[in-house]
């Protein structure tokens, strides 16, 4: 047994880089697929919309324990040969980033008014260039917000991958508390550094939200 | 491994019911718990004093901007320095209490604050009372407007008692991850288990649109 | 003795002063219309009335009794004193029988048996007895109007006040907003209306009220009133609304 020591607080922040980087790789795979999610969401055809509905359900009807061990599991056996737990852990928050961007950018897409797309379809432009052009740049405005919302979402989310063994934040936390028998003091410390980092955002959510509410 | 296998697992149906039954009851408890204290930090921060509202603002805040598995983890390894001794079960409970009811103050609160300041003054001005107007005027329109967000939040607190595994409470993903230990099947336990928490997922969720027809039956505006 | 009695009033909102000491005496029968440009203060001076506004100096009584925001006995001088809104404020959830009857089972008046009754009565007088189990988000602008007066109506009130009642309608549906208040002032209720629709003013009111700047700057017979508006104030204001 030793004590909390400097060092240990500094395992930690390194640890966060895991978190970090967990999240920037769910956002960055996830951006696109929620994007698809969310005009195949809007669709006027009836398939895409009700495969984009079907995956939604599916991923934010299960707990997000649950489809980190089903994709920790389930890749490898897909697979055929051992996988990395970090390529397991970043599909299955992909697949959960996904499922809640789709589902947000579609409601920002709806919150735009019909006539704007009938507006763009004046002009003679691709059915993608009026999204491109006219409804994107308004439904992101919109969608803004609860976009930043998520971000605070997944961080937290992250947390769980230290049920896998995955060293981020929670994990380093976890490892440090065994080895000090000082649980008390190492999860405040966890739950500073998470605090510290979701504040902000939360903040910056909250005052792009009074902005738009500002403005409309 | 030999293909998806169910049968093996089939043989531990009663501790999945258990399980099930454990994630329901803890899910209710923290509900009831979690509600009043919902009810109670909205009273609070609109119509209380100065520090009671900073106090509450602060718990929300700090609820809202940290993981649910450490604030769970905080409250299961602070309890015993207190002499105080819990189940994991009733720890959870406690955790997931005051988790919900910082979620449930902010949307009660915005619920409130969405009753437009003209309906409040034109119940005044039939010369009811104060209690009155809340019972008859503000209520079921607030009711209504937070009631999408609430059930969702319903929704996932339902979900989100999975992690009081992580304390060995006896829930369903407990009790998948029991399983697991004694069949080596991983794969197919924790998709029988997911497949399990998205059936009461679309049941919870039927049941509260039926819940929302009947209660609100006037016509939304616009 | 007077039914309301204003004196010198005065009521501001920060800095900005809107009732700058208001007086006037309103007799049991009288049917005040209040007309003046937005800003001049004539829906703060109902607002008063009814102490949705506290007032800074001056006094307000009805029939003798001082109105104060803090008074004890403040529901009951409502439940005295019916008021119509420019955006109606039914209560969206309840329906038309309910809205109407909400007040009068809540304060005694009627028994839950008799409330029913009393909602087809009053509603009868509005012309809407077809529409008691509606709810309010199922009719038009003008039928909410009417369903508004018939809340008031159902508590007997001494006194009605009419805050921009037909502003928030689409023009079609004035008239029978209007035909409604004609009838109640033909039954001899005392009534004050802030309104701009100026024909109706003058053939219905038995004074009329001129404010400007948060004072009463004319008043008196509206037919005289129009005929011979005394400041130059009164004159551009009739010339700035025939023109509209």
């Amino acid at each position: 047994m030793r004590a909390f020591s400097g060092s240990d607080l500094i395992y930690l922040l390194y640890a966060l880089q895991w978190t970090v980087a967990l999240v920037v790789i769910a956002l960055a795979m996830g951006a696109p697929l929620g994007l698809a999610l969310a005009l195949m969401r809007t669709s006027r055809r009836r398939l895409p919309r009700y495969i984009a509905m079907v995956f939604i359900e599916v991923v934010q009807g299960v707990p997000l324990l649950g489809l980190l061990v089903f994709f920790y599991f389930g890749v490898p056996l897909l697979a055929g040969r051992e996988v990395a737990p970090v390529i397991a852990v970043s599909i299955a928050f992909t697949a959960y980033s996904a499922s809640f961007l789709g589902q947000i950018w579609r409601g920002g897409i709806e919150a735009v008014k019909g006539t704007q797309w009938d507006a763009a379809a004046c002009l003679g432009i691709t059915k993608w260039q009026q999204f491109r052009y006219v409804i994107g740049p308004q439904a992101f405005r919109m969608s803004l917000p609860p976009t930043v919302g998520l971000l605070v979402q997944l961080i937290k989310g992250t947390s769980l991958v230290s049920i896998v063994g995955f060293v981020e934040l929670t994990r380093a936390g976890q490892i440090i508390s065994a080895a000090t028998f000082q649980p008390l003091l190492v999860y405040s410390c966890v739950a500073v550094i998470y605090f510290s980092v979701c504040l902000p955002l939360t903040h910056w959510a909250r005052a792009l939200e009074g902005r738009l509410n500002g403005a409309a | 491994m030999t293909g998806f296998n169910l049968s093996q697992i089939l043989h531990y149906q009663d501790l999945f019911l258990s399980g099930v039954l454990m994630t329901a009851l803890l899910s209710c408890i923290v509900m009831f718990f979690g509600s009043i204290i919902g009810i109670l930090g909205a009273v609070g921060v609109r119509w209380g004093p100065r520090p009671v509202q900073y106090a509450l603002r602060a718990y929300v805040e700090v609820i809202r901007n940290t993981p649910g598995l450490i604030q769970l983890f905080i409250v299961f390894f602070v309890l015993p320095s207190f002499e105080l001794r819990l189940p994991p079960f009733h720890a959870a409970a406690i955790a997931f209490s005051i988790y919900f009811g910082a979620y449930a103050i902010e949307i009660i609160r915005a619920g409130l604050d969405s009753i437009p300041r003209s309906q409040i003054e034109a119940g005044q001005c039939l010369g009811i009372t104060r209690w009155e107007v809340f019972r008859h005027v503000i209520c079921m329109p607030a009711l209504r407007n937070i009631y999408p967000a609430f059930t969702s939040q319903i929704v996932l607190l339902v979900l989100g008692t999975s992690i009081a595994s992580q304390i060995s409470a006896e829930e369903l993903f407990y009790m998948g991850s029991f399983v697991e230990s004694r069949t080596y099947r991983s794969f197919e336990v924790y998709t029988f288990v997911c497949a399990i928490y998205l059936v009461m997922v679309l049941i919870l969720k039927t049941v509260f649109a039926a819940g929302g027809r009947i209660l609100f039956r006037w016509p939304a505006h616009d | 003795m007077a039914l309301l009695e204003i004196a010198n009033v005065r009521k501001s909102f920060g800095s900005l002063e809107v009732l700058k000491g208001v007086s006037l005496t309103v007799e049991p029968g009288e049917i005040i219309a209040i007309v003046g440009r937005s800003g001049s203060g004539k829906s703060t001076l109902l607002r008063c009335i009814n102490a949705l506004e506290g007032i800074n100096s001056g006094e307000i009584r009805f029939r003798g009794e001082p109105v104060r925001q803090n008074m004890k006995n403040l529901r009951l001088l409502r439940q005295r004193m019916g008021i119509v809104f420019q955006s109606f404020n039914l209560f969206p959830h309840l329906k038309v029988e309910r809205n109407v009857t909400l007040a009068p089972v809540l304060t005694g008046k009627v028994s839950k048996a008799d409330a029913r009754e009393l909602a087809l009565e009053v509603l009868t007088r509005v012309g809407l007895s077809e529409k008691i189990d509606a709810f309010p988000g199922q009719l038009s602008g003008g039928q909410q109007q009417r369903v508004a007066i018939a809340r008031c109506l159902a508590m007997s009130p001494e006194l009605m006040l009419f805050d921009e009642a037909t502003s928030a309608l689409d023009p079609e549906l004035v008239g029978e907003v209007l035909r409604v208040i004609e009838d109640m002032a033909r039954n001899d209720l005392t009534m004050i209306l802030v309104t701009h629709e100026m024909n109706f003013a003058r053939n219905v009111s038995t004074r009329l009220i001129f404010m400007n700047e948060g004072m009463v700057w004319e008043q008196g017979p509206p037919a005289e009133l129009f005929a011979n508006p005394k400041t130059e104030e009164f004159a551009s204001f009739i010339r700035a609304t025939k023109q509209a």
